[in-house]
C-alpha cells in the first residue's frame, strides 16, 4: 500500500496507450500512433533478420576458401540480405514509424487522412513480409536483391515469382503510406500551421511521399514483367527472342534509385529536427533545406542510369546521367552545410540524439563525397560492382538512413513511450554504433578500389584481400552490439524507465505540446500555431512573455 | 589506363578529403566552442542566401570539373584504337573463353604481349558478365545477344587477376582468371605453338558449310548483297536508315535477319539463331572483316567507338605475313 503512494503518476492520465487493452484492440486500431509501434515492432523484426544474414555473410569472408556456407547459400544470403534490408527495413523505417506517428502529431492533425488505409498499408506489409519469410524459408532467391534479367527469368531456378510478389505487394504498402502523408499534409494542418511553418521533417515526409507515389509503381510493373517473362517467354528480356536485358535495369534502377531518397529523405528530417533541437537554434536557410528536399525528390528520378556506366549504355547517355549525378548531389551537400551552419553560435547539448546526428553527419558525408568518385565516369569503370559500391552504399543506407532513424528512435522515445531511456547507454550505444560502422565499411573502400567484385563467396585467388575481410567482419560484430543495445534499453525502459515529461527536450514543434504519451486524438483541443518553427529564442528566454516574439 | 583512373583518383581524393575535413572541422570545432554552457543562450541566425549560393556555386564547378575529367577518361576507356589487336570473348556460366584473331584458343586466361592495344569484342552464352581486370582499372558487362568491346594496353609484363564483375549465379566467385602480358618475343612463341589457323579461316569455313555464299554472291547475281568490302561502311536499309556494318550489325544480321535489311533485297533470309555457337558467330564476323578492305576498315568509325583491324605491321612480321596470307587467300578462294 506504501509503495503505491511512490509511484510518480498514481493515476495515468488516459492516452493512446492504455486506452484499450488486447489484441484486437491493436489489430484492428485506425490509430496513427499505434500503427506506427505495429510497423516498428515488424520492422525490428526484419531488421534482425537481415542482420543475421548479413552476420552470416561476414563470417564466410572471414577466410577467403568458401567454408562456412556452399556458394548457392551464400548467394541466397546476400539476396536475402538486401532484399529485407531494402524492402522491409530501410523504405518503411522512418516513414512508416515515425513518420506515422509524427506527421499528425507535428502539423495538429487528428489523425493521418484515411485512418483505414494507414491500417491496410500495415497489413499489406505484413502479407508481404510473410510471403517474404515463407519464399526464404522453403529456398529462398540467388539473383542479388537486383533481379537481373536475363538470369532471373531465363536461368535461376530459385523462387523468384514468389519474392517479387511479396515486394510487389510491400510496395503497395509504400504507395499508400505516401499516398496518406500527401493527402494529410495538403489537407490537415493545424490553423496557423502554414507551409513555412512545417517543420523539415515535415518537408522531408512531403518529398519523400511524391517518390512512393510515382516510382513505386515502375518497380511493381517491372516485377510482373519478369514474372510475365519466366512464365510466359514474351521475349521483353530476353535477347534470344528479341528481348533486351538492359531495359530491365533501366526499368529496376528507375525505382530503386529514388528508393534510395524514399531512404535517406526522411533521415535528414528527423536529423534536422535533432540538430535545431540540441543547439537550441532556428534551422539555418530553412526554405533552402526545406526545397533541398524537393529537388532531391525529383533531381533523383533522373540519375537511375548512372548504376548502369559499364552495362552498355551508349557513351553520350553515360555522360548526361553522370552530370544529372553531380546535379542531385548539390542538394545534399547544401543541406550538410546549413546543418554545419546551425552549430554556429548554438548552445549545443550533447545528448544521446545528438550524438546520432553527429555520427550521421560524419557518415553520410563520407557516403555523399564517396558517391562523387562514383559519378566520374572514369572512376565509376573500375570501381562499379566491387566493394568500394558497398561500401558507399552502406555509408549512405546504413550510416545515413538507419542512424537517423536511431537517432529519432531516441529523440522521440519519451513522446512514443511515455519514459525516459538510460541516457549513459544510449551514448555508449551511438558511441559503439559508429566505431563499429566505420570498421566495418571503411575497409571496403580500399578493398573495392582494390579491385574485390562484389557477390563473391569464395575469393582464394587474391588471399591479399583477406586482413581487410577481416576487419570488416571484427567491426560487424561490433555493430551487431550497438544495435542490440537500444533494443534492449528501450524495452527496459518501458517497463523501468522515469516516466517522460510532455516535453523533455524543451523541444519546438506540436508533437511536443500534448502529453507524452498523447492521447489518441493527439491533441486536447485543436492546437493554433502562431510562432515560426524551430522557435527556440522564446522556449529558451528566460521570462517568455516578455520577449517580443518576432526578431 | 591505369595511371589515368589513379591520376582522377587521387584528385578526387584530395579535393573530397578537402571537403570532408573543411565540414568536420567546422562541426567539431563548433560542437565545442558552442557547446552549452549556463546563462548563454544560443544567438538565432535566420539564414544567408549569400552563403547559400557560395556554397551551391563553388561546389557546383569543382564537380563540373570533376564531371568533365571523369568524361574524358571514360572516352578514352570506350573508344579502342583502330588498329588494336582483337580478341574475342564469350563468356558462360562459369569461364571465360578467348579466340585471338590469330586462331589461339584459350579458357580463363589470356596472353598478350607488352605494349600492344588489345581489343576485346565480346558476347554471353547465356546470362550477363563483366569482364573485368581490376589492374588496368577496365571493366565492360557482357551480355548476351550482343556484342560489347573494351580495350587496354598491358604496360607492365606480369599476371593479372581477371574476375567475372556481374553477378551471374552460383559458382560467379570462380569464374576467374589470369592475363598474362609477356614480353613481344616470348609473346611470338607462344603464338606460334599450337594455331590452328587465323579466326577468319574457320569463319570461311563456316560461311561455306552453311551455304551462305549461294546468296552473298559477288558477282551481283545473288539474292543476298555482296559481303565483300561491306564492313565498317555505311548501309542503305530497306527503311530509309543507314546504319554501320559494325560487329553487331553482322552479328545481328545473322542471328535476326529480318530486323535490319539492307535496301534492295528480299526477306528470304532465315534466321540463324540457335544454329550456329557464338564461336562461330565471331568466327564469321571475323571473316567478313577479313574481306573488307583495309582502308574502308580504318575509316570505319562505329557507334561503340568500334573500329576495324588492320594487319598488324610493325616488330611481329611474320604474323603480319601470314595475316596478309590470310586476307589474300580467302579473297582467291571466293566464287
Amino acid at each position: 500500500m506504501s509503495m503505491s503512494a511512490l509511484i510518480p503518476q498514481p493515476v495515468e492520465r488516459e492516452n493512446y496507450l492504455n486506452k484499450k487493452y488486447g489484441v484486437w484492440s491493436w489489430l484492428l486500431t485506425t490509430d496513427h500512433k499505434r500503427i506506427a509501434l505495429l510497423y516498428l515492432l515488424s520492422i525490428t523484426f526484419f531488421f534482425f533478420i537481415g542482420g543475421f544474414f548479413a552476420l552470416l555473410i561476414r563470417l564466410e569472408l572471414l577466410t577467403p576458401a568458401g567454408d562456412l556456407v556452399q556458394a548457392d547459400t551464400y548467394n541466397k544470403l546476400f539476396t536475402m540480405h538486401g532484399m529485407v534490408m531494402v524492402f522491409f527495413l530501410l523504405i518503411p523505417s522512418i516513414p512508416a514509424t515515425l513518420g506515422n506517428f509524427l506527421v499528425p502529431l507535428m502539423i495538429g492533425a487528428k489523425d493521418l487522412a484515411f485512418p483505414r488505409v494507414n491500417l491496410l498499408s500495415w497489413y499489406l506489409y505484413i502479407i508481404g513480409g510473410v510471403m517474404m519469410l515463407h519464399c526464404m524459408l522453403t529456398g529462398g532467391v540467388d539473383t542479388g536483391w537486383t533481379f537481373y534479367a536475363p538470369f532471373s527469368t531465363n536461368f535461376t531456378n530459385t523462387k523468384i515469382v514468389e519474392a517479387g510478389l511479396a515486394i510487389f505487394i510491400t510496395g503497395f504498402s509504400s504507395i499508400l503510406t505516401g499516398l496518406n502523408f500527401v493527402v494529410t499534409i495538403h489537407r490537415m494542418r493545424a490553423p496557423g500551421m502554414t507551409w513555412s511553418r512545417l517543420p523539415l521533417f515535415i518537408w522531408a515526409h512531403y518529398a519523400t511521399s511524391i517518390i512512393q507515389l510515382l516510382g513505386t509503381p515502375v518497380v511493381a510493373i517491372t516485377i510482373v514483367l519478369v514474372a510475365a517473362e519466366r512464365a510466359l517467354h514474351l521475349g521483353i528480356f530476353d535477347p534470344k527472342l528479341g528481348g533486351d536485358p538492359v531495359l530491365f535495369q533501366h526499368l529496376f534502377w528507375f525505382y530503386s534509385h529514388p528508393a534510395v531518397y524514399i531512404m535517406i529523405l526522411p533521415s535528414m528530417g528527423v536529423i534536422t529536427e535533432i540538430i535545431a533541437c540540441f543547439s537550441r537554434k532556428r534551422i539555418f536557410g530553412y526554405h533552402f533545406v526545406a526545397f533541398s528536399s524537393i529537388a532531391i525528390a525529383v533531381f533523383g528520378f533522373l540519375v537511375w542510369a548512372h548504376h548502369m556506366f559499364v552495362a552498355g549504355i551508349s557513351v553520350y547517355s553515360a555522360l548526361v546521367f553522370s552530370f544529372l549525378s553531380y546535379a542531385v548531389a548539390l542538394p545534399s551537400a547544401i543541406k550538410v552545410f546549413n546543418w554545419t551552419a546551425t552549430l554556429y553560435k548554438g548552445s549545443i547539448h550533447y545528448d544521446a540524439p545528438m550524438l546520432y546526428a553527429f555520427g550521421f553527419l560524419g557518415l553520410f558525408t563520407i557516403g555523399g563525397l564517396t558517391g562523387l568518385f562514383l559519378a566520374a565516369l572514369g572512376i565509376n569503370v573500375h570501381v562499379t560492382d566491387t566493394y568500394f559500391v558497398v561500401a558507399h552504399f552502406h555509408y549512405i543506407m546504413v550510416g545515413g538512413a538507419v542512424m537517423g532513424y536511431l537517432g529519432g528512435m531516441h529523440f522521440w522515445w519519451p513522446k512514443i513511450s511515455g519514459r525516459l531511456y538510460p541516457e549513459g547507454w544510449a551514448r555508449l550505444a551511438a558511441l559503439i554504433v559508429f566505431i563499429g560502422f566505420n570498421l566495418t565499411f571503411f575497409p571496403q573502400f580500399v578493398l573495392g578500389y582494390m579491385g574485390m567484385p562484389r557477390r563473391y563467396y569464395d575469393y582464394s585467388h587474391m588471399p591479399e584481400f583477406q586482413v581487410l575481410n577481416v576487419l570488416s567482419t571484427a567491426g560487424a560484430t561490433v555493430l551487431g552490439v550497438g544495435y542490440l543495445l537500444p533494443m534492449i534499453y528501450f524495452l527496459w525502459s518501458m517497463r523501468y524507465g522515469k516516466p517522460a515529461s510532455d516535453n523533455p527536450w524543451n523541444a519546438a514543434g506540436l508533437e511536443w505540446k500534448t502529453a507524452s504519451p498523447p492521447p489518441t486524438f493527439n491533441f486536447e483541443e485543436e492546437p493554433v500555431v502562431t510562432w515560426e518553427a524551430y522557435n527556440y529564442e522564446e522556449l529558451d528566454a528566460p521570462h517568455p512573455q516578455e520577449v517580443p516574439v518576432a526578431r | 589506363m591505369a595511371a589515368r583512373v589513379d591520376a582522377l583518383y587521387i584528385f578526387l581524393l584530395i579535393v573530397t578529403g578537402m571537403m570532408a575535413l573543411l565540414v568536420f572541422v567546422l562541426i567539431l570545432f563548433f560542437a565545442a566552442r558552442f557547446r552549452h554552457r549556463p546563462g548563454i543562450r544560443a544567438e538565432q541566425i535566420e539564414g544567408s542566401t549569400a552563403l547559400e549560393i557560395t556554397w551551391s556555386v563553388i561546389p557546383f564547378f569543382v564537380f563540373m570539373a570533376i564531371f568533365a575529367w571523369g568524361a574524358v577518361v571514360y572516352f578514352k576507356e570506350r573508344t579502342p584504337p583502330a588498329d588494336a589487336t582483337e580478341v574475342y570473348v564469350v563468356a558462360k556460366q562459369w569461364m571465360w573463353k578467348l579466340e585471338h584473331a590469330e586462331g589461339q584458343r584459350e579458357i580463363n586466361e589470356l596472353h598478350v604481349p607488352v605494349g600492344r592495344d588489345v581489343k576485346l569484342i565480346m558476347t554471353s552464352q547465356d546470362v550477363i558478365h563483366s569482364f573485368y581486370i581490376p589492374a588496368f582499372r577496365i571493366k565492360q558487362d557482357v551480355l548476351p545477344g550482343r556484342y560489347t568491346v573494351e580495350w587496354f594496353r598491358a604496360t607492365k609484363p606480369g599476371v593479372y587477376h581477371l574476375f567475372c564483375a556481374e553477378y551471374c549465379g552460383t559458382q560467379h566467385s570462380g569464374m576467374v582468371g589470369s592475363i598474362v602480358v609477356m614480353e613481344p618475343a616470348e609473346y611470338e612463341a607462344w603464338m606460334n605453338g599450337g594455331s590452328t589457323g587465323p579466326l577468319s579461316a574457320s569463319g570461311e569455313k563456316v560461311f561455306a558449310e552453311l551455304g551462305c555464299a549461294t546468296c552473298h554472291r559477288s558477282d551481283m547475281q545473288g539474292r543476298g548483297p555482296d559481303l565483300k568490302g561491306v564492313f565498317g561502311k555505311p548501309v542503305q536499309l530497306e527503311d530509309g536508315r543507314t546504319v554501320t556494318a559494325d560487329e553487331n550489325y553482322v552479328r545481328e544480321s545473322i542471328l535476326d535477319p529480318g530486323s535490319r535489311r539492307v535496301k534492295g533485297f528480299q526477306p528470304i533470309m532465315p534466321t540463324f539463331q540457335g544454329l550456329v555457337s557464338e564461336e562461330q558467330v565471331n568466327a564469321l564476323v571475323a571473316y567478313i572483316k577479313s574481306i573488307s578492305d583495309a582502308k574502308a576498315r580504318d575509316g570505319a568509325k562505329t557507334s561503340a567507338g568500334l573500329a576495324a583491324p588492320r594487319a598488324p605491321v610493325e616488330k611481329d612480321g611474320s604474323r603480319a605475313v601470314q595475316a596478309k596470307a590470310q586476307v589474300n587467300g580467302s579473297q582467291v578462294q571466293r566464287p
